[in-house]
């Protein structure tokens, strides 16, 4: 039994099909990500998951329980993170968690001593009297991871946890999930739209676009899985005909992806085609305008596998993004 | 139960960390109970009245020697000496003088005749408040003009006796029982409105949701949150509106207690009936757009400010079925006659009915989703 396992599921809000029949399981005591732009559905598919949804289509089954008919137990397994930051600002840290291990129903005991592990875990230990206006963001996040934990659950949701974050809070609230996960054998669903961390701390990523599936497998197997080692993104100064058709005839190109006057390269090879390039670039008497050469990235499996940009993808969703927080309802 | 608890706790403590919203939810209602009970409360005085003589005989003389007394002693006019009507008649026009009172030219001759006399008042009727207090104090002052010098020993007159049953209750005392009533709407209007959907709007409800809280549980902890920082205002408003009221005896142990239960009921009721209308709101425009309509629509049918019964029938139903009607008659009985609960059991069962009633809609009607 997978901790999270998910036939068909869909979501339809009028027309618009946010999750269109999603197929996929988590394994136990993994960190699974779901990578896609905002818009792409990943919200809409994690409040499915943690019952804020109802399903329009499809089942999903949560440690073995289903989200439509075991709400409930559902719940009690999972602790979830959601996208907005939803600490009380006037209340100190530990009033914060009480309340939630209050709303799970546990005993004061327990509730005390689950805190203050907690709290340590999250290095939040000596602020816990302090009320939580006075945090940074990457401190009300890690506030929110350890009050998320505070039932002990087997499975643990966050929608996007480093949005907003800066660099160096994205990196502590990382290393603190992985900790935790060592800690307590949790089994972690992730969703984000920055491909460096899907890629550093991702045991499986699944990529998603437009509510539906495009890739699913390890980090490095989704990297390995896309032609070419290395990409080679060349501007020149002008394109003459058939100029394509040349760089793909260059030593160990995969592929060539063309955008006006910057072509994307992919390589077997990165040295060989590189030189190959700027020999055919002199002899066509051209100019290059631009040349890099990168290693592989989750970006351009992002690219491989949906046709276009994440980062033009987000500049997309930008129109579906609401100060609310429910999804747009598309007309 | 541990999870009705938390709803409250966290709801208290946020309320405790923001004294704003206590002094305006407390301090307000205070304010306007003093400025319209003594807006409203205070007798007329002062008003301007012109006074036209074109008789000059005996009796005109009396009857502005009368008007003098009246303004010399109640105070209610001061007189004003015309010698041309039409200058006086300007006058009230543009609104110099509130009331002219005429004498007409053959008044003490047809005095004398017995030839039904008449003197005129005409007044500016676009302030109804000060026109019917010239009427009323012009009608006393001719009580006496028409009395006979030689009164009979026996008369036939039937006179009335008022026997006031109660000590004489100014408008303030009279208005404090509707204050109280709109302190606790107040609120019930922030903690079980504005701040619900604000908090809803910003994904602090998503946090309750995910957790395996039950619809009648979330519902009453929500409740019986709003209830507690309304009996709040309720208390401080009996207590120091009492005092400021000038109530007799306003701490007396017994009627504190009875205050405290009728404020108790009324907390809940309008709580109540604030998550009902609000359960299924989610844009934070809203509760603020409807608020100032609604404490129209439920505070003036109540019969706090003005009796019942000058209500047309279309109000009335309001008034019947109108929580705040309960509630404000409950506390007239208790702050004004001081009476004890049995006058109060039928609008103690109605404030109870009404809060069960909207407290199982509400739940029905909750949406355990986003």
């Amino acid at each position: 039994m997978g901790a999270v396992e998910v036939e068909n599921l869909t979501k339809r809000f009028g027309d618009f099909c946010a999750v269109d029949h999603l197929n996929f399981a988590v394994e136990t005591g993994e960190i699974f990500g779901l990578l896609g732009p905002n818009g792409a559905g990943k919200s809409t598919l994690i409040r499915m998951l943690t019952t804020l949804v109802v399903p329009s289509e499809g089942t999903a089954r949560i440690n073995g329980f289903d989200v439509i008919k075991n709400p409930n137990d559902v719940r009690r397994s999972i602790g979830v993170i959601p996208q907005a930051m939803t600490s009380d600002l006037d209340l100190t840290a530990v009033e914060n968690m009480s309340i939630f291990a209050k709303l799970y129903g546990i005993p004061r005991e327990k509730r005390r001593r689950a805190i203050d592990a907690l709290l340590r875990a999250v290095d939040l230990e000596q602020w816990r009297d302090k009320p939580v206006k006075m945090f940074s963001g990457g401190m009300r996040r890690r506030l929110e991871i350890a009050r998320g934990l505070v039932h002990e659950p087997s499975l643990f949701i966050l929608d996007e946890p480093t949005t907003g974050l800066d660099p160096v809070s994205r990196v502590a609230v990382w290393e603190m999930l992985e900790s935790l996960k060592r800690q307590r054998a949790l089994t972690i669903l992730v969703s984000t739209h920055y491909m460096d961390e899907a890629d550093k701390l991702c045991d499986r990523v699944a990529i998603i676009d437009h509510g539906k599936l495009a890739a699913l497998d390890s980090p490095l197997k989704l990297k390995a899985s896309i032609p070419g080692k290395n990409i080679l993104e060349a501007g020149f100064s002008s394109v003459p005909p058939g100029w394509e058709e040349t760089l793909r005839a260059l030593p160990d190109v995969a592929d060539v992806k063309a955008e006006e006057s910057v072509f994307r390269i992919s390589s077997n090879n990165g040295p060989r085609t590189t030189t190959a390039l700027l020999e055919a670039v002199r002899q066509a008497g051209l100019t290059l305008t631009s040349l890099s050469v990168q290693s592989t990235t989750l970006d351009d499996v992002f690219v491989h596998y949906t046709g276009h940009q994440l980062r033009d993808a987000l500049k997309e969703s930008v129109q579906y993004s609401s100060s609310f927080m429910y999804e747009p309802k598309q007309s | 139960m541990i999870r009705i608890w938390a709803i409250i706790e966290r709801d208290l403590r946020r309320f405790r960390s923001s004294p704003t919203l206590m002094i305006v939810s407390m301090v307000m209602p205070l304010m306007q109970l003093v400025v319209l009970g003594y807006a409203f409360g205070g007798k007329v005085k002062h008003l301007q009245l012109g006074v036209l003589d074109q008789d000059h005989g005996g009796s005109a003389i009396k009857v502005r020697a009368l008007a003098q007394a009246v303004a010399a002693n109640a105070q209610t006019f001061n007189t004003v000496q015309y010698d041309d009507q039409a200058a006086a008649l300007r006058d009230l026009r543009v609104g110099k003088i509130n009331g002219l009172l005429e004498i007409p030219p053959a008044f003490s001759r047809k005095v004398m005749a017995g030839d039904n006399p008449r003197i005129a008042l005409v007044e500016d009727n676009t302030d109804q408040f000060a026109a019917s207090a010239l009427e009323g104090s012009i009608n006393q002052m001719l009580i006496p003009y028409n009395r006979p010098p030689v009164p009979a020993r026996l008369t036939a007159d039937a006179t009335l006796s008022v026997v006031e049953v109660y000590p004489y209750v100014p408008y303030i005392q009279y208005l404090l029982p509707g204050t109280i009533v709109l302190a606790i709407f107040v609120s019930a209007m922030i903690g079980g409105g504005i701040i619900f959907i604000d908090d809803k709007a910003r994904g602090l409800h998503e946090g309750y949701l995910v957790t395996p809280i039950r619809k009648v549980e979330l519902i009453l902890g929500f409740n019986l949150a709003g209830a507690a920082k309304a009996i709040l205002s309720g208390l401080v408003l009996v207590t120091f509106g009492s005092i400021i009221a000038g109530i007799p005896d306003p701490l007396n142990l017994v009627r504190l207690a009875r205050l405290m239960l009728l404020v108790l009921v009324t907390s809940l009721a309008l709580i109540s009936l604030m998550f009902l209308l609000m359960v299924r709101v989610s844009d934070p425009l809203v509760p603020r757009a409807i608020f100032g309509v609604l404490n129209t629509v439920l505070f003036f049918p109540s019969g706090a400010v003005y009796p019942i019964q000058a209500f047309p029938p279309w109000m009335r139903f309001i008034t019947t079925i109108d929580p705040f009607t309960y509630a404000v008659h409950g506390f007239k009985q208790i702050i004004l006659k001081n009476t004890g609960l049995m006058a109060i059991s039928g609008d103690l069962a109605y404030l109870a009915a009404f809060t069960l009633i909207s407290m199982v809609a509400a739940t029905l009607l909750f949406r355990r989703t986003l």
